[in-house]
């Protein structure tokens, strides 16, 4: 077997673990600012109930969660997952809920961790509380989390590979079926994408931090 | 006229009675501080007035307009209660500036997100921030800091940032500006800046109520000084009487007390 036919084979498999990578950012990003704020709402019985959400999925693996969800609705409510390809839909879903528990719990922190004194410094000046979380608090909180979520977004691409166990196409999947074949190195070999991968967002995410990094505080 | 009326300002937190019925007025352009040991209700009282907490009752009037009422049926909406807050400053004990804005943007940023709500800020945008820049540029040069418009909160010293959140409040032109404490988090040597630019201030007739723990400053810069002590207004009067000629035990132990 030759190396350029293993590499475009587990190209188009990591092109699977790069979808899901994207379409899970892309949700969950907005996702977990939703959380976040029901997770500190002064409204209890929402707040309770949000954070025992969160508290079950950051509590259990994302494997079962794949597997709850690829199931539990066809079993359970009788309904099918829309789409031409369910399982990919399912994977992204479990995906979706799964990160935006973890990123609304980053978000919390970093509102949480701005002091009171600055939205009373807004309030002194005439500003309202939405020019004040815009205008003041929103920047401070953006800088606060990037390096939290650069180490989330890291462990995403990673854990894209537990969607083999619904089946998808993803590169370790297809590194198997060479491995069944007994070719084994192009299991090993999977590594170098996700090396390469990360290796790009700690460069994207170095750029970014050190854009934020213009003032202290 | 007083330009600030304060009646029977009460407030509990929980079963705590911080303010048990304070009054007093200030008449405009003068100099009043507050004095008083610690938890003796000095921050409540400025922060009630502010709006930073709500009094449970009485009634405070600035320039002749009900800010606060309890008695009163309606209640000011967050709007109106935004607009009359404009009407007097607070200098915070610990700065709090923007840390992502550089000190002309601290001091303008207010001012110009306050502009777009204006109805002719499309219209005339350019002219309106010119003149909010040139407000806030006056103001900058007035606290000496001139040279240090494009540099970042965390690149001054405490005296610098205090005196950015002077010009900060004061580019708003409130009717009164209110301190807490000014200079109880900088470093001794750096409290004379900062009492310098409040005795300037006062020079220039900016009607003005202080809560400090420098007694030899409060003699020298107030007209009136009022003595809080466990929620109460114990002792007030002429500054140099108070700090001169206590009447009341209270005081003089709080007095000798501060000046060991
Ligand atoms: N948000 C709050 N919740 C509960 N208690 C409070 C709150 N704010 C103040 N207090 C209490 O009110 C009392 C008066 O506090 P305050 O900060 O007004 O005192 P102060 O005179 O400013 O003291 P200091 O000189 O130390 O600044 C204290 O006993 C304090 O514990
Ligand atoms: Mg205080």
């Amino acid at each position: 077997m030759s190396f350029s036919v293993v590499t475009t084979d587990l190209l188009v498999g990591f092109l699977e673990n790069i979808k899901l990578f994207g379409v899970t950012l892309l949700l969950a990003i907005p996702l977990g600012l939703v959380i976040a704020l029901g997770s500190m709402t002064k409204f209890t019985p929402l707040r309770k109930f949000t954070r025992g959400f969160v508290w079950a999925i950051r509590g259990t693996p994302l494997m079962l969660q794949l597997f709850v969800v690829l199931y539990v609705p066809g079993l359970v409510f009788d309904v099918q997952i829309p789409g031409n390809n369910p399982r990919f839909t399912a994977a992204v879903i479990a995906f979706v809920i799964n990160y935006a528990c973890y990123f609304s719990e980053i978000y919390r922190g970093g509102i949480e961790g701005i002091p009171k004194g600055q939205y009373e410094a807004g309030q002194v000046l005439g500003l309202s509380k939405s020019q004040t979380f815009f205008k003041v608090v929103l920047m401070q909180v953006v800088k606060h989390i990037v390096p939290p979520m650069g180490n989330e977004i890291m462990t995403l691409i990673k854990d894209t590979s537990l969607a083999r166990v619904i089946a998808i196409g993803e590169v370790i999947t297809k590194a198997e079926s060479f491995s069944a074949k007994g070719i084994i190195w192009p299991l090993f070999y999977t590594g170098v994408f996700f090396l390469v991968f990360c290796g790009i967002l700690t460069i994207v995410l170095g750029k970014i931090e050190k854009k934020l990094d213009y003032y202290k505080g | 006229m007083a330009i600030l009326e304060v009646r029977n300002v009460e407030k509990s937190f929980g079963k705590t009675n911080v303010l048990k019925g304070i009054s007093f007025d200030l008449n405009e352009g003068d100099v009043l501080s507050i004095i008083g040991s610690s938890g003796s209700g000095k921050t409540t009282l400025l922060r009630c007035i502010n709006f930073l907490e709500t009094a449970d009752s009485g009634k405070i009037t600035v320039d002749g307009d009900v800010i606060f009422d309890s008695s009163s049926e309606t209640k000011l909406s967050k709007k109106e209660q935004l607009e009359k807050q404009l009407s007097i400053g607070l200098v915070f004990q610990d700065f709090n500036l923007f840390p992502q804005y550089n000190i002309l943007d601290n001091v303008t940023l207010a001012l110009k997100v306050r502009a777009r709500k204006r109805p002719d800020f499309r219209k005339n945008k350019k002219e309106i921030l010119k003149e909010i820049e040139e407000k806030a540029l006056s103001v900058i040069k007035k606290m000496g800091l001139e040279d240090k418009i494009y540099n970042y909160p965390c690149e001054l010293s405490g005296g610098q940032k205090q005196r950015v959140s002077i010009a900060r409040a004061m580019a708003l032109e409130p009717k009164i500006l209110f301190f807490d404490e000014p200079t109880s988090a900088l470093d001794p040597e750096l409290t004379g800046e900062i009492l310098k630019v409040i005795r300037e201030l006062a020079e220039d007739n900016m009607t003005m109520v202080i809560v400090t723990h420098e007694m030899t400053f409060a003699k020298e810069v107030s007209d009136y000084i009022v003595f809080m002590d466990n929620g109460i207004i114990a002792e007030e009067g002429k500054a140099e009487d108070v700090i001169g000629n206590p009447k009341t035990e209270r005081l003089r132990a709080f007095l000798s007390k501060i000046s060991d």
